[in-house]
């Protein structure tokens, strides 16, 4: 008996432990998770904190305007007359950013294509570990592969002037973003039910009317997706451009002048500016610009998979 | 429908059905797709063998253990790795927490279509779409700007913690590397079968209990998985480390949280840009690539094989 009453007492302060020690685990791993959300509005927060005074205090309000950034054409930071015009350095990205995109999205899709509807089980296995290696190479080994190895061969076959220009950026960036497109394109076709490629092949098509009409037309919110996504993956990749690209800012669609993105403009003149001067502050005007257009895209690619996983599951 | 059989619609569904065309169609689709596949496999295959080719001769017991010397044209990369090991494990300090933390939540406690959690899963998404360098920039105007300026001057300490060092960079990385964390761990959690919770809850254990002494245990390779992910990407990123701590060359290894370092990525970055004589860098440069290289692919491969692991376990489970 004496037992059973020590057990009682040991037992009703123990569950009080338990139901305290559950709560402020509980409360820990919610807060834990209340990081992630933290984490993108300090981002932004602070990003935007660094960016901002250049519209009210500029050291130089003539030429760090908003005229000065978007009516100009010449990106000159450094200078005893110094021009802050943004437009050649989006115009680079936007060129890089094209080149990059018609390589990786007929590549990656297609891939895609290949590997969930027309390749045998054995060569997908065989496939798979190499795009998975092509994903695992950090973006400045592809950067040291454009500029030594691939800068040469685009020369060669071009017989471009600048060695480093935007077609070699571009074919790198496109290879750094192929297993973005591919994995998410894949995953987007292998989404697709079964019966409906059975539906197709019983109505007597083959297998390329299948993969066309009926497993492509379910999947294309998801493909969408993949290059909306790999889009993001193109515009905000440094390494590769700053080291592959030529980097000097001018005003040109020649894919075969060297050019300037954004993304690389930051990452090469941050370490020599003046903390809390008109450069530095345009500096993260840019990486501002950056940020707003891919959490756009992200957006987006995040609406197209939820539009298709409804669609699959039958909802629309 | 009822007019699918007349003639009217035949040529209309001709083309659905196939004709002669439609062979040629296939071979071409095939073809072409399948080409695209070679071209991603070649592709690699001739990334790897031109770094491998390049860089095995330097590799040497010396080279990787040795300092630069003769203004990085020679000597060997020690430094960088040391820097690279230190930086990453930091980083995987503290990442692992509360990535895992988060996940748990996510998968264990969250409601699915609350809105609290579709918020988190909103920012793990876009926090994985970020770009790295705008990472960077956060690192300098939160970590450096911010956080250390703000500790050195509560604590009255010349310019200490308010400068690129290892703490910052790793802190920086964490932040980049927590939505790999977490999607890893959740899918871990996801491997382990429901009917082992629901065993133990019934057996009258707390959620708490349940979590940690059964579905932890068996979910315990994915969050390696996570961990090693991270270290992976950690150990090749650049931009994020450009200007939060990363350094062109120390005469000594880092000893201390506000110390600056040197990065096997960061140096294969200043070994190929900033070299008067590309020639005379060539060897070490390529050994440079090719143990960076090396290493995060050894890393992906680990976490793939257990991936693959855990995945055949939730399939035959």
């Amino acid at each position: 008996m004496s037992i059973q009453s020590g057990e009682r007492r040991y037992g009703a302060s123990r569950s009080r432990w338990f139901l305290w020690r559950e709560r402020l685990i509980e409360t820990t791993i919610a807060v834990c998770s209340a990081m992630t959300i933290l984490s993108v509005f300090l981002i932004l927060l602070s990003i935007v904190r660094e960016a901002i005074p250049i519209f009210f205090t500029a050291e130089d309000p003539a030429s760090a305007n908003f005229g000065g950034f978007f009516g100009q054409i010449v990106w000159q930071p450094v200078s005893d007359n110094p021009r802050y015009s943004l437009l050649p350095l989006i115009l680079g990205t936007a060129k890089i950013t094209v080149i990059a995109m018609s390589v990786a999205v007929p590549i990656g899709v297609l891939a895609a294509l290949f590997s969930a509807e027309f390749a045998p089980r054995w060569v997908g296995e065989i496939v798979k570990p190499f795009v998975e290696l092509l994903a695992g190479i950090p973006s400045v080994v592809m950067g040291f592969f454009a500029l030594i190895i691939l800068a040469s061969i685009v020369q060669t076959l071009t017989g471009a002037v600048a060695r480093l220009n935007a077609l070699n950026a571009g074919l790198a960036l496109g290879l750094a973003i192929i297993p973005v497109i591919y994995s998410v394109s894949e995953d987007a076709l292998r989404a697709v039910p079964n019966n409906l490629r059975e539906a197709s092949l019983a109505l007597g098509c083959n297998n390329w009317k299948t993969a066309v009409h009926a497993v492509l037309p379910a999947a294309s919110s998801g493909i969408f997706a993949s290059i909306v996504l790999g889009l993001g993956r193109a515009v905000g990749e440094t390494m590769v451009v700053l080291m592959a690209s030529g980097n000097a800012a001018l005003v040109s669609w020649n894919p075969l002048d060297t050019t300037r993105t954004m993304s690389a403009t930051i990452a090469a003149e941050m370490g020599e500016v003046v903390v809390g001067g008109d450069h530095y502050r345009i500096l993260f005007l840019i990486g501002v610009i950056l940020f707003g257009f891919t959490m756009i895209l992200n957006i987006l690619a995040g609406w197209y998979l939820s539009t298709m996983k409804r669609r699959l599951s039958g909802e629309v | 429908m009822a007019f699918v059989g007349s003639p009217a619609a035949r040529p209309a569904l001709l083309p659905l059905i196939g004709g002669r065309k439609t062979a040629w169609a296939e071979v071409l689709l095939t073809g072409l797709s399948g080409f695209a596949t070679l071209l991603i496999v070649l592709t690699v295959a001739v990334i790897v063998i031109n770094i491998v080719a390049g860089g095995y001769q330097v590799i040497s017991w010396e080279f990787l253990t040795k300092p630069p010397t003769d203004g990085l044209r020679s000597g060997g990369i020690g430094p960088a790795i040391f820097g690279t090991v230190a930086l990453v494990l930091l980083m995987v300090i503290a990442v692992i927490p509360f990535g895992a933390m988060a996940a748990i939540y996510l998968h264990e406690y969250a409601r699915p279509n609350a809105r609290w959690t579709k918020a988190v899963r909103f920012a793990v998404n876009n926090l994985a779409g970020v770009p790295s360098i705008v990472f960077g920039l956060f690192g300098l105007g939160f970590f450096i700007q911010t956080l250390g300026v703000g500790i050195d001057r509560a604590m009255g300490l010349d310019v200490t913690w308010g400068q690129p060092c290892i703490l910052w960079a790793a802190m920086t990385l964490a932040i980049l590397n927590l939505p790999v964390v977490i999607v890893t761990t959740e899918e871990a959690l996801a491997s382990v079968p429901p009917h082992f919770r629901e065993a133990s809850l019934a057996l009258g254990a707390t959620r708490w209990q349940t979590i940690w002494r059964v579905v932890l245990p068996q979910a315990l390779p994915g969050i390696l998985t996570g961990g090693i992910l991270a270290v992976g990407r950690g150990a090749g990123e650049v931009a994020p480390i450009l200007f939060t701590g990363a350094a062109y060359f120390l005469p000594y290894l880092p000893g201390q949280l506000t110390d600056q370092f040197m990065h096997l990525g960061y140096h294969t970055f200043v070994l190929a840009t900033q070299s008067p004589d590309v020639d005379a860098t060539r060897p070490v440069m390529f050994g440079t690539v090719l143990v960076l290289l090396v290493l995060t692919l050894l890393l992906n491969m680990t976490a793939t094989v257990i991936r693959a692991r855990t995945r055949s376990r939730q399939k035959s489970g």
